[in-house]
């Protein structure tokens, strides 16, 4: 870049933050000389992962710091530089231009939003704060404006509601109406879609994109998703722990990265052609045939499949070769499952087999009942009606009426591995619970099988005394994949397990789900909302709304003619890129 | 595919918060209450050994007439010396305390964590139990305990923890039921733990945060209870030594012999003070992580 460009940018740049370095209270730094500059009606992405410092320098241009760090210094100056630099202002002076001249969408608008006060007041609450308009019936005919901009109703009514009697991406938009009501210069997006269904993903950055032209806008958009960058950005700004380590036109970072780690994140995201190689096992597409093939699949005789360039051949891979059994018996059936709260029907006669050594997803968005179907199989929802059989024999309801044997079968995987831990017991104590519970009583037997797992997962021996406050959010849940695979389970269940982390820890997560399934011919149940995930782990594919299957086959067959039109609109409103 | 795992863990592994402890102890009110308790600690629990040999007499032994100012500090209502009483007087008080508060938190949290454990009907039921005992005063049905069973020891220890407990229990099913929804509880049901082991090894650890806080402010209560009923006459009997019972017998002379009600009144009021300083600054540490800076 040109030291001419450089000028030109400036004089007509929204904000502009030139070496930004903020450090812990500890004197650690974090973010380590970051500058960026933010043009009216273009929108910058700050991408990376968690822990890159995206949010801290997002907030950083807003002179705000979070608990724990120390001021930055560095200038950050808005427009004309009429304001001086942000980070030396006093907080009064602060606060008249935040929400004025910068405002800020933050990720969860459940949290964000008041729940005590309607929602027509909390828009005009900014407005009177910062007194633009003078009088009550102004401030309305605004509230009024901005709510239409983000495309809600705005007659009173709709006003007078409470942030709960909203959906989630309706509450967002009220944040992003909210955000924009004072017709700010800048503003500053945290994640706004992360909590998000794709459906409503799309609408809303749709509709961030049309507010930030029409109003000539700077918007500054930290997220970790790719697809979404794709979508919105104009530019982006790639940040590995606290630099940016490349930056550039959307087309080029996405389309030809130049830094390696740039190329190693695109690498990870996976894509629901499938073509994308996710980790090093290949994903499960037409040309790379099913490891056991389901029903409806045609055997596979093309024996081992090439493995790509650096990839190391698996041990597991010797498998591919010889499928299982001729005739490969249901392992799991449910039938006519059903289960309601109260009068809500969460389940509703569902109906399915999974097969020895299958892997199956089932999709659906929050509230399709995908995760109570789950913990039905698993045994911790007892009070639903209708059928679960293993290998043939019915199962009781709840874990603690399923024999001993049952429940070594069945593992289920947590989705948060922040919370299915036990933060005050070591790795190895948490790991061994379910060999305590199935009789092993000898201690040093049940470290050595504790011992295995871990190596199974990739944690070495020295994670076993570690408490889960120690290890990372992936390496938490590779140690509760431990736990589930301690006891040599027929079938794991894996409740969105990846949703909660980066998408090259997801990618090593997904790696070993594959070379563990194909070594130990164990069967999948791989529950999700994402349905790019569908080519690179599951056989068959089940898409789950409102408590029932709208469609089950293989993941080619739905995939590529879906039946019906919820999984036609799912399709249709992926966010990719390529 | 490891280079960027390794630098993704590189950023997450930040510097730690230090521990409870070390961020309760690095507020000065914490340090100031330390010193307060460990003094008045240090009297209590080193006076009864030094007795005869440091003031030359035994707490119960007549020395000269009443209210004279034969040796260090002058005797007492029945001519006893004051200072020999007060060294032998802490250790009682302190020991029924500890002893009263721990039975308390022992029935308490149990009570507590089965409630919120089972919840639904059981939860109810126990918890609006807990609400009738809380209506009662302690005081007053520690009178009344008394009145019936006599003044003595095991009597004073078990009224005070058994009207603490449902106080405990109250704290202790808050802080279960917020983490009785985590994960890593429903893992163990999954697991077939038994109810008791999910209690003790999962649940419990959890939640020693809140319960030490609980248990420094029971202790300053229960304190405050043996000495307020030694001073009734319904908790330590004559001619036991003992601070509560000493301000009671020498308040008649306050004028002519101050020492006798001054040096147990401050003993016990720098003791309450420094367990609650302590509390105060435990329970600051417990909410927040930045506490002392």
């Amino acid at each position: 870049m040109s030291t001419n460009t450089m000028e030109t940018q400036v004089t007509t740049s929204a904000l502009c933050a030139t070496d930004l370095r903020v450090e812990t209270d500890a004197g650690v730094e974090i973010l380590h000389g970051v500058s960026f500059t933010l043009q009216p009606g273009r929108i910058l992405a700050l991408v990376g992962e968690s822990g890159s410092g995206k949010t801290t320098a997002g907030l950083a241009c807003m002179g705000h710091f979070r608990q724990g760090l120390a001021k930055g210094t560095g200038t950050v100056s808005l427009g004309g530089g009429e304001a001086g630099n942000i980070l030396d202002l006093p907080d009064h002076q602060l606060r008249r231009l935040r929400g004025k001249t910068i405002s800020y969408v933050p990720q969860d608008p459940a949290l964000s939003l008041n729940p005590s006060m309607r929602i027509g007041e909390q828009i005009a609450e900014t407005l009177r704060v910062h007194q633009i308009g003078a009088t009550d019936s102004e401030h309305r005919l605004r509230v009024a404006e901005v709510l239409a901009e983000v495309g809600l109703p705005n007659d009173r009514a709709y006003q007078r509601r409470y942030p709960h009697q909203l959906s989630g991406g309706q509450q967002q938009r009220v944040g992003i109406a909210m955000a924009f009501a004072c017709r700010p210069s800048v503003i500053v997006l945290d994640e706004p879609t992360t909590g998000l269904d794709v459906t409503t993903q799309a609408v809303v950055l749709q509709t961030i994109d049309e507010l930030a032209e029409r109003h000539q806008v700077a918007g500054l958009y930290i997220t970790h998703d790719l697809a979404v960058v794709a979508q919105i950005a104009d530019e982006v700004a790639v940040m590995l722990s606290g630099d940016i380590v490349e930056h550039g036109a959307t087309d080029q970072v996405l389309y030809s990265p130049r830094h390696g780690y740039t190329r190693r994140l695109l690498a990870a995201v996976p894509d629901l052609a499938g073509k994308r190689r996710v980790g090093q096992v290949e994903a499960i597409t037409g040309e790379q045939p099913l490891v056991v093939p389901g029903p409806h699949g045609v055997p596979d005789t093309t024996g081992s499949t090439a493995l790509v360039d650096d990839a190391k051949p698996l041990s597991g891979t010797g498998h591919r070769a010889t499928p299982a059994a001729a005739d490969p018996h249901p392992l799991l059936r449910v039938r006519d499952l059903s289960h309601s709260y109260g009068e809500h029907q969460v389940l509703d006669g569902i109906g399915f087999q999974l097969l020895e050594g299958e892997s199956m997803m089932l999709l659906g968005e929050s509230g399709s009942g995908k995760t109570t179907l789950s913990r039905c199989v698993a045994g911790l929802n007892d009070a639903y009606t209708g059928s679960i059989e293993l290998f043939g024999e019915e199962l009781a309801t709840g874990t603690r009426a399923r024999s001993s044997e049952d429940r070594r079968r069945i593992q289920y995987v947590f989705q948060s591995p922040f919370s299915s831990l036990n933060p005050r017991r070591t790795i190895a104590e948490s790991v061994g619970v379910p060999l305590q519970m199935s009789g092993i009583g000898d201690k040093r037997k049940r470290r050595a099988l504790v011992r295995e797992a871990l190596d199974q997962v990739k944690l070495g021996e020295r994670f076993m005394e570690r408490r889960p406050g120690d290890l990372s959010g992936g390496e938490r849940q590779r140690a509760a994949i431990a736990r589930a695979l301690v006891n040599a389970p027929s079938l794991l269940v894996c409740d969105e397990i990846t949703s909660a982390l980066d998408v090259s820890v997801q990618a090593s997560i997904l790696d070993l789900l594959r070379t563990l399934q194909t070594d130990h011919n164990m069967s999948m149940l791989f529950v999700t909302h994402n349905i790019a995930l569908a080519r690179h782990i599951s056989q068959r594919l089940a898409v789950l709304q409102k408590g029932k299957i709208v469609d089950i086959g293989t993941t080619d067959e739905v995939l590529d003619n879906p039946q019906h039109h919820y999984t036609q609109e799912l399709l249709a409103n992926v966010p990719t890129f390529k | 595919m490891s280079t960027v795992d390794d630098a993704v863990e590189q950023g997450v592994a930040v510097s730690r918060p230090p521990r409870l402890l070390a961020r309760m102890m690095r507020q000065r009110q914490a340090k100031v209450g330390m010193v307060l308790t460990l003094a008045v600690l240090l009297v209590a629990l080193a006076g009864p050994l030094l007795l005869p040999w440091l003031t030359g007499h035994t707490s119960t032994e007549f020395t000269g007439r009443p209210f004279t100012d034969t040796g260090v500090f002058g005797t007492d209502n029945l001519g006893r010396d004051v200072l020999s009483r007060f060294l032998d007087g802490g250790l009682r008080l302190i020991i029924y305390a500890a002893l009263a508060t721990a039975l308390g938190m022992v029935v308490g949290v149990a009570v507590g964590m089965t409630a919120a454990y089972s919840r639904g009907r059981v939860d109810a039921l126990v918890m609006r139990g807990n609400d009738v005992l809380l209506a009662l005063p302690q005081l007053v049905f520690a009178l009344l305990a008394i009145t019936v069973l006599g003044p003595q020891g095991w009597v004073l220890v078990v009224v005070i923890g058994i009207t603490h407990a449902p106080r405990i229990a109250r704290v202790t099913r808050s802080a279960t039921a917020s983490v009785i929804t985590e994960d890593y509880i429903r893992a163990s049901e999954m697991y077939a733990v038994p109810k008791w082991k999910i209690l003790l090894t999962e649940v419990l650890p959890n939640i020693t945060g809140p319960l030490m806080v609980e248990l420094g402010l029971r202790m300053t209560y229960s304190i405050g209870f043996v000495a307020a009923l030694s001073f009734l006459g319904l908790g330590m009997q004559p001619p036991t030594a003992d601070w509560g019972l000493m301000i009671n017998e020498s308040r008649i002379a306050l004028v002519v012999q101050p020492w006798g009600v001054l040096l147990p009144v401050a003993a016990i009021a720098v003791l309450t003070v420094g367990t609650n300083l302590l509390t105060d600054s435990l329970a600051r540490a417990s909410a927040n992580m930045n506490a002392g800076k």
